[in-house]
């Protein structure tokens, strides 16, 4: 179906290819996973399978890429809008249109498609993704979820034989991101769409998938294989997959049920073994139960319009609590952000953080008491390169010259300093925005959905960085829809539905007992409470990876 | 209560009714210096807005055209008030004057500024602040969108630059909210001229760079397909519709100019009109675009055009008729009069207040889940809205509406 014959692709400008002699086919009816760092190539090899590479983009492509016969040399994006579609990261960029229908038809009205067929291929993509109640709403109404949904059915209507997805699941939380990838198996099963999706978060897509693409970046070969195989193998694994190597499992099992069925001697074995108090507390941080609250929300309510985005909600942070506020898309995690960062004042009740409602505060006083990096790292940042950010960052908030170049070194060694913040990876963009956060003090550190797009090095980094933070006594509070994070860092979790405070605990206590929230080795130790693999290799008596 | 299938029920009215409607009040508000008129006119334009207004990011854009209309009353009573000319009459205070040569004459700077020059610059701002309301009520009503799609398909070649450049403002709108937060995240001001500094290209790249996001997207999804016409059917098209625009330019030169061109280019237009006709013909067939549920021509679009048509015939006859009232007369000073057709005329142009179909909307009303149990029950799908609004059906809706607004939605759904 999708055939690269020696592929190179070379960004305009760049000394060295992207892609370097590409050979791959992929089947009818596959569902193909690509995995890879940020910033290896994937989604370049994603879009040049329908040609927005090189036609969108610029750049010299050497080689072939066919789908179903037709070469994206000769034939542009728009020639191929019946054969392929696309997904991009953000799906709120895609839309053309502005109401849930309009969107859906979009493509099909482009491709010529006869008005009662089409009239009744909108019906069946709103069913199939259940977007019939959304179906006369403004695009711009939707939460991260449904636009998500929405951009997936906009090119779905149109029944292309290939589907393109970049990141499907990164802005979804845990039951919207396993509905999605439900109806993409369904397809390929029902329709024998061939399937092809890059994502971070293997954990999600693992069982999914027929072949792994590993993307080793720098223009390296590509490696790729059965799932099990490649997995057995690679560099970036899933929870279960670490599991699965520790206790000397073969062949790897990919899902939650096989492993379960070849969990039960080591569930009897880690069945006498002492738990540990909390996973932060064995990263040695201070457990912050006792502590006296330096942040205080109490009865907060706010309201846009007639949406309520926070109803009468009431939670207390110490120092020294790295704090994990979950809940699904749209529950109100980043609506509480705000409110936390002084972006925003509740409509009804009190916000304090250290003492003081923070909107009170000026903003050069605001960042010595709390700092948010929001949702999209990139927000935060629009200096040319990054020495020129630290020294920016330095000089407009009086701190010392340097102070944010040391921060970022303690952060993430060896940045490198003169690269435009655009072309820096999701990772090092991240890690940028936590140093310019981080460099005046605050003692309260909110982050917003820090690991989206995040590769698994990254993500281990940010969790020591974390860790480190509430050791020192700050108060840290992560707005995630990760489990694995949240699992990993958070000493209580906080749990968000529809503006209110539905579950506020100890991780341990929430995410296990939640079928949702729970981490996958949780999931596979069942009625055994362990959170990590870590944990478990601790308690057989092993090291932890992360010391 | 069943759902009714009419597409106006659905999707409110055809966005073509609304922008002539609204052409209607601006071309009427051009025939009158009258000021209570004016004023009636933009009082009608945004009563209409708030009653069949949807819940769309655009629909708010009628504020934005009111702070405008602002904007250009005091431009207009400022520039009176330094540049103008003088007329006597009242004299309000006295500016410094400062002497122009006499080539400069009809100009001056400074002055005697009196209340009738002051009366007159701010009537005739107001005239063009009415307009530009008039304007921004069709912007509210109807999605910019919508418009689009009714456009004959020749045109659709421009489509790709229009939809990018709709989607422009908003999201220059939204990046300045963005990078208004993250100065204040980093410290920085948000207000004032240190905050306005260094806002600007942050904000121009991340809306510049998601116009690009939009228009490969919009390539991706088959915009802009050809089908394989014969190289002579294209030629066709574009020379014949070259070939009428040349003809209706002189045809209008004619029209204007008395005595030019034989039977004063009449001739000339409707042979242009018949060209450019065919052009688009041949040029549409180039792309094969359907169309999804097309936006349908009934009963509420005629009554809202018609009202809009009846507000501006009563101010064009009574201005041919000679109604007094219908100018702003400063000299001498004195309350301006009321005439009553015209009155009455423009209020006719709150029709569509009631015949439109009331928009299709989605939950507007906070919706608290009843109690069973001392528990509420769960409302809504698992992604719902972002809050404990419960999403409704539309036919819910509808009738919540209709309840909340007490007034009759049915108007003329025919």
């Amino acid at each position: 179906m999708i055939r690269f014959s020696d592929v190179s692709f070379t960004y305009d400008g760049a000394d060295h290819p992207t892609l370097s002699h590409v050979d791959l086919s992929i089947d009818e009816g596959e569902l193909c996973l690509v995995v890879g760092q940020t910033g290896s190539g994937k989604t370049t090899l994603l879009r040049a399978i329908n040609g927005l590479v090189p036609h969108f983009t610029g750049g010299h492509l050497g080689g072939e890429v066919r789908v179903g016969g037709r070469s994206t040399r000769d034939f542009p994006p728009r020639e191929l809008a019946d054969l392929v579609g696309v997904v991009g990261q953000n799906p709120a960029t895609s839309f053309v249109t502005d109401t849930v229908e309009d969107e859906l038809a979009y493509t099909m009205e482009n491709l010529g498609i006869a008005p009662d067929a089409m009239r009744r291929r909108v019906e069946d993509t709103l069913d199939l993704l259940g977007l019939h109640e959304l179906r006369n709403r403004p695009l711009t109404a939707l939460s991260g979820g449904q636009q998500q949904r929405v951009a997936i059915g906009a090119v779905l209507s149109a029944s292309p034989r290939v589907l393109v997805l970049d990141e499907p699941t990164s802005a979804l939380d845990p039951a919207a991101a396993e509905e999605v990838l439900a109806s993409l198996t369904r397809l390929v099963h029902d329709v024998g769409m061939t399937v092809v999706l890059a994502e971070h978060r293997l954990e999600r897509v693992i069982p999914f998938a027929d072949r792994v693409v590993l993307v080793p970046g720098d223009g390296a070969p590509l490696v790729v294989g059965s799932t099990a195989d490649i997995m057995a193998t690679s560099p970036v694994a899933p929870p279960l997959v670490e599991l699965a190597r520790l206790a000397g499992w073969s062949p790897v099992p990919l899902s939650v049920r096989d492993a379960r069925r070849l969990a039960g001697p080591l569930r009897q074995r880690l069945a006498g073994a002492p738990l540990p108090g909390t996973s932060a507390a064995v990263g040695g941080a201070v457990v912050g139960a006792d502590a006296t609250p330096v942040v205080r929300v109490a009865r907060a309510s706010v309201h846009y319009g007639p949406v309520v985005a926070l109803d009468h909600a009431s939670v207390e942070l110490g120092a020294g609590e790295v704090v994990a506020l979950m809940g699904r898309n749209g529950s109100g995690k980043s609506t509480l952000l705000a409110q936390l960062a002084g972006l925003r004042s509740p409509s009804e009740g009190r916000v304090t953080v250290a003492g003081k409602p923070p909107t009170d505060l000026p903003a050069r006083k605001l960042i010595t008491v709390v700092g948010l990096v929001p949702q999209d790292a990139g927000a935060l940042l629009y200096g040319e390169t990054v020495a020129d950010e630290c020294s920016t960052a330095d000089r407009e908030t009086g701190l010392d010259p340097g102070t944010t170049a040391s921060m970022l070194d303690e952060v993430l060694p060896g940045m490198p300093q003169n690269r435009h913040p655009r072309d820096l990876s999701e990772g090092q963009r991240l890690a940028l925005a936590l140093a310019i956060v981080l460099a005046p003090g605050p003692s309260v550190v909110l982050l917003d959905e820090p690991t989206r797009g995040l590769d698994y090095p990254s993500k281990e980094r940010l969790v020591m960085v974390l860790r480190k933070l509430a050791a020192d006594g700050d108060c840290v509070l992560v707005a995630t829809h990760d489990v694995e994070l949240a699992a990993q860092v958070a000493t209580r979790v906080v749990v968000l539905a529809e503006g209110e405070v539905v579950a506020d605990g100890p991780a341990r206590d929430v995410v296990c007992h939640s079928p949702v929230f729970a981490p996958q080795v949780a999931k596979v130790l069942a009625p055994e409470p362990w959170l990590t693999v870590d944990e478990v290799r601790v308690a057989l008596g092993g090291r932890r990876r992360d010391q | 209560m069943t759902r009714r299938s009419t597409p106006s029920g659905r999707r409110g009215l055809h966005p073509a009714a609304w922008w002539l409607w609204a052409a209607c009040l601006a071309g009427a508000a051009t025939r009158t210096t009258n000021p209570i008129l004016l004023a009636l006119i933009a009082v009608v334009a945004a009563f209409v807005v708030s009653a069949r207004r949807t819940a769309a990011p655009w629909s708010r854009s009628i504020v934005f055209f009111f702070r405008m209309g602002v904007v250009v009353i005091v431009v207009r009573v400022v520039v009176q008030v330094i540049f103008g000319d003088r007329l006597p009459g009242h004299v309000l205070f006295t500016l410094p004057q400062v002497p122009l040569p006499s080539w400069a004459a009809g100009v001056s700077i400074g002055g005697q500024v009196t209340a009738e020059s002051v009366i007159e610059a701010a009537v005739d701002g107001l005239r063009l602040a009415v307009i530009l309301i008039c304007f921004g009520a069709a912007n509210s009503l109807a999605s910019p969108y919508r418009l689009l799609r009714c456009l004959p398909a020749i045109l659709y070649e421009a489509g790709v630059a229009v939809t990018v450049s709709l989607a422009f403002a908003p999201e220059v709108v939204m990046a300045i909210a963005a990078v208004r937060d993250a100065r204040r995240l980093r410290g920085r001001p948000t207000r004032g001229v240190a905050g306005l500094r260094g806002m600007a290209i942050p904000v121009l790249e991340s809306a510049l760079d998601r116009s690009l996001q939009l228009a490969s997207s919009m390539d991706a999804r088959g915009y802009g397909r050809r089908v394989a016409v014969p190289s002579g059917t294209r030629r066709l098209g574009a020379g014949s519709t070259a070939v009428g625009l040349l003809l209706i330019m002189a045809g209008v030169y004619g029209l204007l100019d008395t005595g030019s061109l034989p039977a004063g280019g009449v001739p000339f237009v409707a042979v242009g009109a018949v060209l450019v006709g065919v052009g688009m013909a041949a040029g549409g067939r180039r792309t094969d675009r359907t169309r999804y549920r097309p936006d349908l021509w009934r009963t509420a679009e005629w009554l809202v055009v018609g009202s809009g048509a009846v507000a501006l015939a009563s101010l064009i006859a009574a201005g041919v008729t000679g109604v007094s009232g219908l100018q702003l007369v400063v000299t001498p000073l004195r309350f301006p009069q009321l005439p009553l057709v015209p009155m009455v005329g423009v209020l006719v142009g709150l029709l569509p207040a009631v015949a439109a179909p009331a928009p299709p909307t989605f939950a507007t009303i906070r919706h608290r889940p009843p109690v069973v149990d001392g528990r509420p029950e769960p409302v809504g799908p698992a992604d719902a809205v972002p809050s404990a609004v419960a999403v409704e059906s539309a036919v819910a809706v509808e009738s919540a509406v209709a309840v909340e607004s007490a007034e009759p939605v049915e108007g003329s759904r025919a």
